[in-house]
């Protein structure tokens, strides 16, 4: 459990700006150096940096540098803790309402007979 | 094939709000009886494989709705919803709580405020459920509850998530 205990309204807040879900969905693929992650995008490096700061404090990613390199590494415990809960609450309501699908079409199915 | 029907499920964490939009094939004053009648409620409620038993209901302003939701080894988890105010057909609102066996509130976790909205959508219902914590952190006390079973890696339905969180 400790290793989850760190708030998940950060990495939420972290994966709601499109550029950062992006950065972490090119990070699936494998590591790469910040220069690389940035070139996709028209903005200045320090921008782009805070980007990576934000990612980084939420624990999504991890970045080392070498010489001159910076280089990204995804997370993915991070990620999976929180679309765990994203999942269940999801899976819960669609259930749920999936249920209640169920139970309209048979009511009508009553009213329509009478 | 099942028609298709609109389903948005959009957390704020920030906010500490959940806010849930669901449409039904059926009309409005239908739909509000499978919300607000406890033989029906009992019939759909609870989410599979869990079911719903009612032990107590009382839809009015100031009244309650105590049940529990059983899973398949007859554990019991017990639940008040209050009603705070009520407009047929349009809505209602009030708040969720859990409790013990005897409808007692238990203090040490988090209660949520709920706003339920019914609106026509031509012969449809649309649902929309807003649910508001009072802080990140009861939020939070309500993750962590449902994160004790061990966590898998699931990176391959990473790009489904994505996709939702910008939904």
């Amino acid at each position: 459990m400790d290793k989850y205990q760190e708030p998940l309204d950060t990495i939420f807040h972290a994966l709601a700006d499109p550029t950062r879900r992006a950065v972490v969905q090119r990070l699936v693929e494998g590591p790469a150096p910040v220069k690389e992650l940035a070139a996709p995008y028209d903005m200045a490096l320090p921008s782009f940096m805070k980007h990576i700061g934000v990612l980084e404090s939420a624990g999504l990613i991890a970045s080392q540098k070498q010489g001159r390199v910076r280089t990204c590494t995804l997370n993915p415990g991070k990620l999976a803790a929180a679309e765990k809960w994203f999942e269940e609450q999801r899976a819960s309501w669609a259930s749920r309402f999936d249920n209640l699908d169920n139970l309209l079409t048979s009511l009508q199915g009553e009213t329509d007979e009478t | 094939m099942k028609p298709d029907l609109r389903f948005n499920f959009i957390a704020d964490m920030q906010k500490s709000i959940l806010t849930v939009r669901r449409e039904f094939a059926a009309n409005r004053q239908l739909v509000w009886d499978c919300y607000t009648k406890s033989e029906l409620l009992d019939q759909w409620y609870a989410p599979k494989p869990l079911t719903t038993k009612t032990k107590s209901f009382d839809f009015r302003e100031g009244g309650h709705w105590h049940f529990a939701m059983i899973d398949p080894n007859g554990t019991h988890y017990w639940s008040r919803t209050d009603y705070e105010t009520i407009t047929p057909i349009d809505g209602y609102t009030g708040y969720d709580s859990f409790t013990d066996e005897t409808g007692v509130v238990n203090p040490d976790l988090p209660r949520s405020h709920i706003e339920m909205t019914f609106t026509e959508q031509g012969a449809h219902t649309l649902t929309e459920t807003v649910v508001t914590y009072n802080s990140p952190k009861d939020l939070q006390t309500v993750i962590d509850m449902g994160m004790e079973e061990g966590l898998t890696s699931t990176l391959e339905r990473l790009d489904e998530l994505l996709l939702k969180l910008t939904t």
